[in-house]
């Protein structure tokens, strides 16, 4: 089968790859370039496992098709740390016991950050509207609304 | 909220501090930075596909199967069947001697649920892997389908399964497992009041957002990795040595961070035939069930119907208990032999009765194979007696929670399969949920103790 080029930047990196027609974004970022964290869940667009941030908006990886991202700015979970310094979102998860299973974590930290970015001092109806797309099965909601609260706190104060 | 450390005082020293104490997950750097490695996230150069041709009735016999089409599919590289299966009929608790051996790996000859698998299709990708799988030709006659447990146990229903003989499991102990305790009879003879209720609950999916799968990686040394997110690591290699008929220093179980299980990846069912396509291909092979399959092909927890059969007296003391308990297996065994048999051990409940009497029955239906779900045997047990005890003081208008404490176990009390209390503590967590609740008792149940003066 003919196969298509497409680049795009994956966390401030040019990626190139030629991928079948038809490829998702998340196939192209797990199986060839080999990020691995967002993940596939239902591969249906309903658990929000997948979650990527597209040119600064929050995107269903599992639902993208690559060959629509040539020239995309891409962000996952995977890139947020900078210089082994992690993110007030990776840092609040963790403080917050955000996590068990941690499948649907890269997720919940992409969607957290699509808000943040937008939104910096959220309320926790604005939290919970952007979490809304993402399945925690360990239920795990309230930690995970607390820590992206207190994630928006702490940033709030670096700023100032 | 207090903490009764006294109360386990002269069983262990108190060098503990942990309660109440925020502590890191030590998995949690790798879930917050993606470098959490699942089984999935194994990618591994060359990897093979593995669909599964799933049958679309509930019992069927099998005239025949013709993959020739599938087999010709630009992609395909192999579909196996049953043939292809060292030792292809197994249950997973043989490995402690609950036998009989009583399900297929690839079916043959018939199927016994919808869903069940039939033939496994390897493919360069996975769609080539699915679209092959529509092509694999499999002629069936179907069959009389049972789907209810009292309908399955009447003369004459269709038989589930042959591995069996009957639509029930055999236990050493006959066609139920039983508890006896007491003279039940007498017990309701005496009883100021007597309330028989039936419960009954449908199969639970644990939905986890990883589904179930592995992925299997031959390597030099002529050994097979096989990276899976089961919860039952062991289990799995043993069976997996028996059904591939492969010594276990041939095969390296690496399991890790499961993304959810719930119970629910404790069967094994993915492992064996993706080590035996691997064998058979010398490729790696991947196999994830879709969303789908997670939905209707991984094992709920059963379905339970459970009679509750209660004498009461007005002082609020129960002095018999006639429990029988059905336990949905589906077309096979896994792990709800164990299950039916936990129920009748849990019936009684956390409550001391003089008289008791419990059958509980393992049922074989065309559903889907039921499995473990945390607490299986026990939770819906729970529920019903829960339930059963606030229709009870109801019935004999008391405190539903005065009522548990006149019948609560103490340490020292003869439980109705022989096992004396210790450690109950029940006395003691209720007076903590009477004040956590703002749920006032009686003075004399504040007073109470799980110790028995002189035991």
């Amino acid at each position: 089968m003919a196969k298509v080029p497409v680049q795009f930047t994956l966390n401030g990196s040019e990626k190139a790859e030629f991928i079948e027609s038809g490829t998702t974004l998340l196939h192209a970022l797990r199986d060839k370039i080999g990020d691995t964290s967002p993940k596939g869940g239902c591969h249906q667009g309903t658990c929000g496992a997948c979650s990527v941030i597209i040119d600064g908006e929050l995107r269903l990886s599992c639902l993208t098709l690559a060959e629509t991202c040539d020239g995309a700015d891409i962000r996952t979970t995977a890139g947020l740390a900078e210089g082994g310094v992690l993110h007030p979102l990776q840092r609040a998860f963790l403080d917050a016991f955000a996590t068990q299973c941690g499948f649907c974590t890269p997720g919940m930290i992409m969607a957290a950050k699509a808000l943040l970015d937008r939104t910096p001092n959220p309320s926790r109806e604005e939290v919970v509207e952007a979490l809304s797309g993402n399945i925690c099965r360990c239920t795990g909601y309230e930690p995970i609304i607390q820590a992206v609260l207190t994630a928006a706190r702490a940033d709030s104060q670096n700023a100032a | 909220m207090e903490l009764r450390k006294d109360y386990f005082a002269d069983v262990r020293k108190d060098g503990l501090h942990e309660i109440g104490q925020p502590r890191p997950r030590l998995d949690s750097p790798g879930h917050v930075t993606g470098k959490t490695a699942y089984f999935a996230d194994r990618i591994l150069p060359g990897m093979l596909h593995l669909k599964m041709v799933r049958s679309p009735h509930h019992h069927a016999r099998i005239r025949s199967i013709d993959t020739s089409e599938a087999e010709k599919h630009p992609g395909v590289v192999k579909v196996l069947t049953a043939k292809d299966v060292p030792h292809n009929v197994y249950t997973i608790l043989i490995l402690i001697q609950i036998g009989p051996e009583d399900e297929t790996v690839l079916a043959d000859g018939k199927v016994r649920w919808k869903g069940e698998a039939v033939a496994a299709v390897l493919a360069e990708t996975e769609r080539a892997a699915q679209e092959a799988a529509a092509k694999v030709k499999v002629d069936y006659e179907v069959l009389p389908a049972v789907f209810d447990m009292e309908e399955a146990l009447k003369p004459g229903a269709p038989l589930v399964n042959e591995y069996h003989g009957q639509n029930y499991y055999l236990y050493d102990s006959g066609e139920c497992r039983k508890v006896r305790f007491g003279d039940v009879d007498a017990g309701f003879a005496e009883a100021d009041h007597i309330l028989e209720q039936t419960y009954q609950s449908s199969p639970i999916e644990h939905a986890p957002t990883e589904t179930t799968g592995c992925v299997v990686a031959p390597e030099g040394n002529d050994r097979f990795t096989c990276y899976t997110n089961t919860q039952a690591m062991f289990f799995t290699l043993d069976n997996a040595s028996i059904i591939l008929q492969m010594p276990g220093s041939k095969l390296h179980f690496v399991g890790g961070t499961v993304g959810g299980g719930f119970g629910g990846k404790v069967d094994v069912i993915v492992e064996p035939i993706a080590i035996l396509a691997a064998k058979l291909t010398g490729r790696p092979v991947s196999f994830i069930y879709s969303r789908e399959e997670e939905m209707q092909i991984s094992s709920p927890r059963a379905a339970e119907k459970v009679v509750i059969k209660d004498g009461v007296m007005k002082d609020g003391r129960i002095v018999a208990r006639k429990v029988t308990g059905y336990t949905d297996a589906g077309a096979y065994s896994r792990h709800s032999p164990y299950g039916a048999q936990k129920g009748a051990a849990h019936y009684p409940g956390p409550y001391t009765i003089p008289n008791v009497w419990i059958d509980t029955y393992c049922v074989y239906t065309n559903r889907t194979p039921s499995s473990a779900m945390r607490g299986f045997g026990v939770t819906i047990g729970d529920f019903a007696l829960e339930v059963q005890m606030d229709k009870l003081a109801r019935l004999i208008g008391m405190d539903p929670l005065e009522f548990r404490f006149i019948n609560a176990y103490r340490d020292g009390d003869m439980k109705a399969h022989r096992q004396p209390t210790e450690g109950a503590a029940l006395i003691e967590c209720m007076q903590e949920a009477s004040r956590a609740a703002n749920w006032p008792v009686a003075d004399k149940y504040m007073a109470m103790s799980s110790y028995r003066k002189g035991a």
